[in-house]
């Protein structure tokens, strides 16, 4: 008799470890592709995970093989006109003769192409980075409760109660206070049809047992349907829970000075940022703020792809962002981080307005401020007053972007895992 | 007429082991010889790691089989690859899986087909005797994860990941081809483990020892003997013994991957008398299944419609085509087999006149038993499957501008074309032939290969890549020569120290 044996069951994904080993192996390659697609994805769109394509020659097992050429001789099925001793012409893709799918090895060079999950396109995105002041923050930020179920109790407000409970337990009750009465009702009835029977029988004892069991019968009658004891209510208490929710306010210069390509830099940065606060973060809110002279709160398409032009102004963006947090995002509910990307003009007086701002208002209520300069020339007045800030505050970075290749390596820079 | 069965698709544990039962006392009767059936239930995405690990239940961890899995995931997710409906393993008792999207016809037809097909042949054929212990093999590989397990714990993932890459370019060259070996046998590998790291590090210390490397007259070293003396085929079994660098932990993975090799070679070289095997038996025991009335005529579709999908063979010229089919070969000529024994014609008589009119069991059985797929069609091709088949050979020579047909299924072709079949099934034909030819122990202690190319067939590029892995085996300098029919050496490859 054959032994069956149900494997289903069984711990699926018995390749993962070797799935792991080959994108461990991989690291490098599967990064590369990963940082190249980054620009073709909306800031928001971090729902999938990712299609990685990687040059086949990397991958390959070689072994020794017989190549092409030389003399070989082939049996084929499927003779319809050939006759010993024809002649046919080599078809394209090299030798082997093999009509059809002669093509088929000619197209051993695509790109191996596969599927990582979002999470390991995220575990690739942000190896070895950590969310700025996590740690702190998951711990002060108990604050907000939810309510929550817990179980059931005997007493509460009536909008609780719990109607299959309360009768179960009315159920139990009736049958549990009858069941006396009612075994002694059998046993004196029984009794009583015996004496009837019995043409002698006792006329005093029948009447007692006749009283007996009439009184009986009211006792069991009088039990209640339901009593205020048979009442269950559900039970709701409050749980505090770290909050879950992050707001990040992406402030752009507009002005003249910002052309396309600076304003492409920026953007993956900004994708790069909220790819990361949405692994840590359930909810994660996007405010764009652009600015000039003025700042004006937009939606992703104008913040990155409409045109202004004027002079630059960066205090009216922080002014913004500090009245957006304290109409509509206050600190003890969310998480705020906030990146600010420039060429790093400024009016120059406005400057040391700038340090104020965030030094004495923005900087506190915040979890993280990242400033990106994105420029080939040289720094100029921000720059000098944001270093200022560096030192007290340790919830403030600034980084400088020349090219695309930088984006990556800046914003590792920004998260780099806080060593002890 | 008994009652079917069952009449429905789907299929449960109570009606597999029903339809075993029938099946297993069918093949009773036709006197198939089987290890223990372990029959074993799964989902296609474990079908799919199975795959990953070239079917093996168990394997060690290595990337290479992740790239693997992912390749097939992606092809059966976009529909491009359907899965197959079974695997067996070569084991004792014999382990059979089962997809769980299988119909009750499939899990039948799955069942004769591995359980009683596949089985019997891996527990008759010669290859499968003298080369697998199908008794230890399960063992061996569970050995095999757990050291290897080992290893990258002490010595880091890396770098027995690098050892195993090296080992697997080489794994094709680590089977010994004509000379028999020791099964594999799992109490033995672990008594001797201990004592064979000591002495194998023994023996190369000696070999090294008394060859301290210096410098000595060109003429003199002319006069040393080769080491090997004779040149050595398995390139793998080489190392392992002799590469004077390895740490006896290494010496041991390059075992295992070569032992693992060894398992697999006959399962090369039987592709298509293996399938055609178990098409041809798992077809007898369904229509016998259908004439006891154990199965309705649906079911009987059904099996006939999945039956035909298998042994078809798209002609050449087909989109379809992607090379002889073993199924559709083998189950035509263990078919024709069956025929030239039990309704020989004038023909057969000439062609077969030992089996001719014959006792069709006993013959099937012996061919099943002594053969390979070469032999195997060298000796029982007839000249009715070659004009069924309209087969045709075709000799491409580089020097020609033109393919030239050489012969077709007519009478003065019939022989011509069953050995050019077979010397296709041939493998040592199909693989470079590559030996160990030499080692400079005296001098700087290179290794030498050597490619006998079979009619002027180069090597594959790759070749350059696979010496890299060797260099890192062996530890110094790695040399490829390619020799002509007169020995001479015509191109020299090198992977320097």
């Amino acid at each position: 008799m054959a032994q069956l044996i149900d494997r289903r069951p069984n711990a699926k994904g018995k390749s993962t470890v070797n799935r792991q080993r080959f994108l461990r192996r991989y690291k490098t390659q599967i990064k590369k592709a990963i940082s190249e697609q980054i620009s073709e994805r909306s800031i928001t769109n971090v729902d999938g995970g990712e299609s990685v394509s990687i040059p086949t020659r990397d991958i390959t097992e070689p072994t020794f093989r017989n190549d092409q050429g030389g003399v070989r001789e082939g049996v084929y099925p499927g003779n319809k006109e050939f006759a010993p001793g024809d002649k046919i012409k080599r078809p394209p893709g090299g030798g082997g003769g093999k009509g059809g799918s002669a093509s088929d090895s000619g197209e051993g060079e695509d790109d191996f192409v596969f599927e990582i999950s979002k999470d390991e396109y995220l575990d690739m995105l942000f190896d070895d980075l950590e969310l700025p002041n996590l740690q702190k923050n998951q711990l002060s930020k108990m604050t907000k409760s939810k309510t929550v179920r817990a179980g059931f109790t005997n007493d509460g407000v009536p909008t609780n109660i719990n109607i299959v409970r309360s009768l179960r337990s009315a159920l139990s009750r009736r049958v549990a206070m009858g069941a006396e009465p009612r075994r002694r009702l059998r046993e004196l009835e029984a009794e009583l049809l015996g004496l009837q029977q019995d043409v002698g029988g006792d006329e005093g004892r029948r009447r007692e047992l006749e009283r007996e069991i009439e009184a009986l019968r009211n006792r069991i009658r009088k039990i209640p349907f339901i009593d205020t004891f048979d009442l269950r209510f559900n039970n709701f208490v409050q749980r505090p829970e770290p909050t879950s929710q992050a707001v990040m306010f992406c402030l752009m210069d507009v002005s003249g000075s910002m052309d396309q390509e600076t304003k492409d830099i920026a953007k993956r940065f900004y994708i790069l940022l909220y790819l990361f606060l949405t692994r840590s973060y359930r909810d994660v809110d996007v405010v764009y703020i652009r600015h000039h002279t003025q700042a004006k709160e937009v939606d992703e398409e104008e913040f990155f792809y409409s045109r202004e032009t004027g002079g630059t102004i960066v205090s009216s963006a922080l002014e913004m962002t500090r009245d957006i947090i304290a109409q509509r995002y206050p600190p003890t509910d969310w998480n705020i981080y906030a990146a600010q990307a420039s060429d790093g003009d400024n009016w120059n007086d406005d400057s040391p307005v700038c340090e104020q701002i965030l030094a004495k208002q923005l900087l506190p209520q915040l979890r993280y401020y990242a400033y990106v300069e994105i420029t080939r020339r040289d720094h100029q007045g921000l720059w000098a007053h944001y270093e200022n800030l560096l030192a007290k505050h340790d919830n403030f970075a600034m980084q400088h972007i020349r090219e695309y290749e930088d984006i990556y390596p800046v914003f590792r820079e920004f998260f780099r895992k806080q060593t002890q | 007429m008994s009652e079917p069965i069952s009449t429905g698709a789907e299929w449960t544990f109570e009606l597999i082991e029903q339809y075993h039962a029938e099946i297993e006392a069918i093949a009773e009767e036709y006197g198939l010889d089987t290890y223990p059936n372990q029959i074993e239930l799964i989902t296609a995405e474990q079908m799919l790691d199975a795959y990953a690990s070239v079917g093996m239940p168990i394997g060690y961890s290595h990337w290479s089989f992740g790239k693997h899995f992912i390749k097939n995931e992606q092809q059966y997710r976009r529909g491009h690859m359907g899965l197959a409906y079974e695997i067996v393993i070569n084991s004792n008792p014999c382990i059979a899986y089962l997809m769980e999207e299988n119909t009750m016809m499939m899990q039948a037809l799955v069942i004769a087909h591995a359980s009683f097909g596949h089985n019997s042949f891996f527990k008759g054929n010669y290859l499968f005797r003298t080369w697998t212990d199908a008794e230890a093999i399960i063992d061996y590989l569970v050995f095999a994860k757990r050291y290897i397990n080992e290893c990258e714990e002490r010595y880091g993932i890396d770098e027995v990941e690098n050892l195993l890459d090296s080992c697997h370019a080489l794994q094709n060259h680590g089977v010994d081809r004509y000379k028999r070996p020791n099964p594999v046998s799992m109490r033995e590998e672990q008594e001797r483990l201990k004592e064979r790291e000591a002495y194998l590090q023994s023996q190369v210390n000696d070999l090294w020892h008394k060859t301290i490397p210096r410098k000595e007259a060109e003429e003199e070293r002319e006069r040393q003997p080769n080491f090997p003396e004779e040149p050595q085929e398995n390139i793998l079994y080489f190392v392992e013994k002799n590469a004077p660098l390895l740490e006896p932990w290494q010496r041991e993975v390059v075992r295992i991957v070569r032992k693992i090799g060894q398992y697999f070679y006959p399962q090369r070289q039987t592709q298509v008398m293996n399938e055609g095997w178990a098409c041809f038996w798992h077809y007898h025991i369904m229509n016998a299944l259908y004439d006891r009335g154990k199965v309705t005529d649906g079911f009987m579709l059904e099996f006939l419609q999945s039956h035909t999908n298998v042994v078809a063979q798209p002609d050449f010229d087909s989109k379809f085509y992607s090379g002889i089919n073993p199924y559709a070969l083998g189950y035509a000529m263990m078919t024709d087999i069956k025929r030239i024994c039990v309704d020989p014609d004038e023909e057969d008589r000439k062609w077969f006149p030992d089996i001719a009119g014959s006792d069709w069991q006993q013959t099937l059985d012996f061919a099943m038993r002594n053969f390979k797929d070469e032999s195997f069609i060298s000796q029982f091709l007839s000249p009715r499957l070659i004009r069924e088949f309209k087969l045709f050979s075709i000799l491409d020579d580089e020097q020609q501008s033109e393919l030239e047909v050489t012969s077709i299924h007519n009478d003065s072709g019939y022989r011509y074309i069953r050995q050019a079949l077979s010397n296709q099934y041939n493998l040592s034909m199909n693989e470079p032939n590559i030996q160990v030819y030499n080692v400079d122990i005296r001098g700087d202690r290179s290794l030498t290969l050597r490619h006998i190319p079979h009619n002027n067939v180069p090597l594959a590029d790759t070749s350059e890549e696979v010496l890299k892995h060797l260099r890192r085996l062996w530890g110094f300098g790695v040399k490829l020569e390619t020799v002509d029919a007169d020995g001479e050496v015509i191109r020299t490859e090198e992977c320097a120290a």
